[in-house]
């Protein structure tokens, strides 16, 4: 699925690229992806090491275990067999609140946790389990409490009111994310 | 209120380390040892990134995303979504900066306080980047069919996208 996807884009906007004569900035972005990601991953590396070493911490002292058994009960709703794990569900919630308040770069290594955590009780090397999938989209529509970004921008360009739209982004993401779970739930069964 | 949720990193970072202390963890060989865990997670994750960035940055720099947004925005135009949102929602999952950029622009454009500048501000503030997310989180566990993932995330962001046209009209 995933090689399609790669293989349409990249191929179509290269001879899209071509044929519309911008062959030097298709060339320019192909170094220049090269280069940005490399500056990507370093900024990442050094806060997703940061938020490691302090979930280790978390992990050993049992405040992880404490976290998941209070949101045990709604997260097993959900989730199949993860929600049988007090790691995972640890990894689960903290991803989850980072996401909540708005802390993208404090999220994205939890998240990973969860999955590492996840991958132990797959059968299926190659292949996401349910749980996986249901984690993965509950992190593409998260419920967000404080859209930082968004409200520093409105400020900028100078907004009368840029907190005026926090409300009806967290009913926006909140509709979003049950209806992500009703879709998960449903497809699971075809794919 | 606002000063907490501005000081939560070091709250949190305290409060973790305290506790951690107080159960008689050791909290610097603990952090040190956990951090290296870090550096591997980022050498597996690279390669697909990398993957990722190439196909976006391709895709947006030969023209190819406008020449879509063009074709797409009629039909976008029959289910009730303003055109001028549609840069943003085609390049919201994509590209988390790139979308920042467009979405700064429709603001400027159309100012912070336009019915099209509130729309753009909930969708931007109710979606995510899916590739990014889809690419970082199974490259990091080494997993290739994502079978239902993009399909099912995708719909929830339509969902979003939906929701936010109509709580501006209800809102405002």
């Amino acid at each position: 699925m995933i090689n399609y996807i790669w293989l349409f884009i990249i191929s179509f906007g290269i001879i899209f690229g071509i044929l519309t004569g911008r062959g030097a900035e298709v060339s320019k972005s192909i170094i220049f992806s090269a280069d940005s990601t490399v500056k990507l991953i370093i900024s990442l590396g050094g806060i997703l090491c940061l938020w490691c070493g302090i979930m280790k911490i978390a992990e050993k002292s049992g405040l992880i275990n404490k976290l998941a058994k209070i949101l045990r009960p709604f997260l097993r709703l959900i989730f199949k067999d993860a929600g049988k794990e007090d790691k995972v569900l640890g990894a689960i919630v903290m991803n989850l609140t980072a996401n909540m308040m708005g802390l993208s770069n404090a999220a994205t290594p939890f998240g990973i946790k969860a999955m590492d955590e996840m991958k132990k009780y797959n059968k299926d090397e190659d292949s996401a389990s349910d749980d996986m999938v249901l984690f993965l989209v509950l992190n593409a529509c998260c419920i967000q409490l404080l859209p930082t970004t968004v409200l520093s921008i409105r400020a900028a360009v100078g907004s009368n009111n840029p907190a005026e739209i926090i409300i009806p982004s967290i009913i926006a993401t909140s509709t979003a994310t049950i209806f992500g779970i009703i879709f998960c739930k449903i497809l699971q069964r075809y794919f | 209120m606002n000063y907490i949720i501005k000081a939560i990193i070091p709250i949190i970072v305290l409060f973790i380390v305290f506790f951690g202390a107080a159960k008689g963890v050791k909290v610097y060989e603990c952090f040190v040892e956990g951090a290296k865990d870090g550096i591997g997670i980022c050498l597996r994750i690279f390669p697909y990134l990398l993957a990722m960035i190439l196909a976006v940055g391709v895709f947006r720099e030969s023209g190819a995303l406008d020449c879509f947004i063009r074709i797409i925005t009629p039909f976008v135009k029959l289910i009730g979504i303003p055109p001028e949102v549609v840069p943003l929602i085609l390049i919201k999952p994509l590209s988390g900066s790139g979308s920042l950029g467009v979405f700064a622009e429709i603001l400027n454009k159309f100012g912070a306080d336009s019915s099209i500048g509130r729309t753009a501000s909930i969708i931007m503030g109710s979606t995510e980047t899916i590739f990014y997310t889809i690419t970082v989180y199974f490259g990091a566990v080494k997993i290739k069919k994502i079978r239902h993932t993009l399909w099912a995330a995708l719909m929830a962001d339509l969902i979003a996208i939906i929701m936010s046209i109509l709580l501006v009209r209800i809102f405002f």
